[in-house]
């Protein structure tokens, strides 16, 4: 294993987040604080509690996702994106590094971002509504398991895309839509019967179920499944990530 | 002495079905400085690409200092230094931030002082702390062979390293090269002026559409090829060259004034004869120049007869 090299793309990766570090904090804790207001605060009151937890409290694992899912995917996107375009990339390619040390540094890098907004978050949730998590470590778990599987396949994103459009089309037209029906602002018991089958193929709503079941002992899909379907979709992320790199897949002509 | 760089029978067709290698055989000498040439889209960069690892090679095998490029890569790369083409550095780092990565990268441990070492040689110290993006062309460039310095390779691809650079600073850069070929380090490098190569090369490789059509040492070409002139002035017209004088296929000037002898370099001139000859006709001169073509000339009538 070449340590050094993992370092060194860690680190530079980190030290690209720490000269944004503003807008990289202020965005989510912004975000979460509108949600906050508009559906905790304005709506929430009027909500009926869902499973005994109380509006705003129960979409608090929904808004972490959310959060986990968007700067997963974009971090990891950009931070392999931007090398391609500028062609900086050359250097990596020609580094005495194989792909899973660029793997580890690069999503790495990213998931270590998305895990530290995630807890902002939460601690900007804990600001409006009693918080109560009723199994930490499973809590910490879903927390890395999601950003780690959702860097790599922002990575995927990154190598895939051609232009910025690309960059921001997965997240804009898959994931955001995704993870809004994915559960985060209702239980999909709300549903009718038919919508409520077709929620179950989104995958989104496993993540936002586990994770909110870590909080309340709540889910709307028993955890064993919600792990599974993570760890499927991680394992499927690394198929393809490993795919990429044996084929040189828009990285080496 | 074993090559430092192997290249065997490497073709490489790109995915648009262009063929930009045509079964390379070339092998690099450890310690040298070997000149690549060719116009441009002849494959210097192709070539070099593929050697450092950015571009799959089609057919044929190339080896670093005995290690396989593609099987022992970690091996072989780590020996590998490359300063690219394309002016492609990051925006927002610092120079010391940027260099300090590329060691890493290449899997050494940090070392402060090494780093500052090749800072001061490439004249980047008082520049350390700024952004690249703050730098100049010429700068960056310099930056570029910082990183690629940085991991203490010993082989050297510098891809057109003095491209846009000012003749001043290319003379400063000449020196960093010959330095670090003193230190041992085997250079490979690219250039369009032909100056360059005729100055630093030790062997000269010329590319062209592709094929390596000649690969030489750079005095040997240079003399092989180089025609040689010899002009003799004359202090008044003369209207014909004397018949006696035919073999030495002269030609005159339009004005009458100039009498050119043209021979090869390396041969044996008649010269002596040529002028006992000139006496003889009663042709007297005042003045006698003679001139060497330079490499660049040798090039350009190679790559024509490739055409
Ligand atoms: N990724 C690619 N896909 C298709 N063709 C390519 C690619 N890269 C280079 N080529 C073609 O391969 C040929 C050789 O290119 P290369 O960059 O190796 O030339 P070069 O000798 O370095 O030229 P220059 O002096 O202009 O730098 C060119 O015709 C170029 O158009
Ligand atoms: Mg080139």
């Amino acid at each position: 294993m070449n340590f050094h090299a993992i370092r060194a793309i860690y680190l530079f990766e980190m030290a690209r987040a720490g000269r944004t570090l503003l807008q990289s904090v202020v965005s989510p804790v912004l975000s979460t604080s509108l949600y906050f207001v508009v559906f905790g605060a304005a709506i929430g009151s009027r909500m009926a509690d869902i499973d005994g937890v109380s509006y705003g409290a129960f979409i608090v694992p929904g808004l972490i996702m959310l959060t986990l899912l968007t700067q997963s995917i974009s971090n990891a996107s950009f931070a392999i994106y931007f090398p391609r375009f500028t062609g900086t990339i050359y250097e990596v390619l020609s580094a005495p590094v194989s792909y899973a040390e660029i793997v580890i540094g690069y999503v790495g890098a990213a998931a270590t971002k998305s895990i530290i907004l995630g807890l902002i978050t939460l601690a900007t949730a804990s600001l409006f509504v009693p918080l109560q998590i009723n199994h930490p470590l499973w809590m910490l778990s879903f927390l890395v398991l999601t950003s780690i599987t959702f860097s790599l396949f922002g990575f995927i994103i990154g190598i895939w895309a051609d232009g910025f459009e690309k960059l921001q089309l997965v997240p804009l037209l898959i994931v955001t839509p995704l993870t809004f029906l994915g559960g985060s602002f209702y239980s999909i018991d709300m549903l009718p019967p038919v919508w409520r089958t077709i929620t179950l193929f989104n995958p989104v709503v496993y993540l936002i179920s586990g994770f909110r079941w870590s909080f309340y002992g709540v889910s709307d899909v028993s955890v064993g499944i919600s792990l599974t379907m993570t760890l499927v979709f991680l394992v499927a992320c690394l198929v393809a990530v490993s795919w990429i790199f044996r084929t040189g897949y828009r990285l080496k002509s | 002495m074993n090559p430092v760089i192997s290249v065997s029978r490497l073709s490489k067709t790109y995915a648009s079905g262009y063929k930009a290698l045509k079964e390379i055989d070339l092998d690099i000498r450890p310690g040298e400085i070997f000149a690549l040439l060719g116009p441009n889209g002849a494959g210097k960069t192709t070539l070099i690409s593929i050697i450092c690892g950015l571009v799959r090679a089609s057919e044929g095998t190339v080896t670093a200092d005995g290690h396989d490029i593609v099987r022992d890569y970690r091996a072989a790369r780590a020996k590998i230094g490359l300063v690219p083409q394309e002016l492609t550095t990051d925006a927002f780092e610092t120079v010391w931030a940027t260099v300090t990565f590329s060691r890493g990268l290449f899997g050494k441990r940090a070392n402060p002082a090494y780093v500052e070492k090749i800072l001061r040689e490439l004249s980047l110290w008082d520049k350390k702390d700024s952004k690249i993006m703050t730098l100049s062309g010429g700068m960056k460039r310099r930056v570029l062979i910082a990183k690629a310095l940085s991991h203490e390779p010993q082989i050297l691809f510098l891809d057109e390293p003095t491209a846009g650079v000012d003749v001043e600073l290319r003379r400063d850069m000449w020196n960093v090269v010959r330095g670090l070929r003193d230190s041992g380090v085997t250079i490979i490098l690219t250039t369009h002026y032909l100056e360059e190569a005729e100055e630093m090369a030790d062997r000269i490789g010329v590319i062209s559409k592709g094929e390596l059509i000649l690969v030489e040492e750079k005095t040997a070409l240079m003399s092989r090829l180089g025609k040689k002139t010899l002009t003799v002035q004359m202090p008044s017209r003369l209207a014909e060259v004397p018949a006696s004088l035919a073999p030495y296929a002269l030609t005159l000037s339009a004005d009458g004034t100039e009498l050119v002898y043209s021979y090869d370099a390396g041969e044996d001139s008649r010269m002596t004869a040529l002028l006992q000859d000139l006496a003889r006709e009663g042709i007297s001169f005042k003045d006698l120049r003679t001139e060497q073509s330079s490499l660049e000339d040798i090039f350009v009538s190679l790559v024509k007869d490739n055409r």
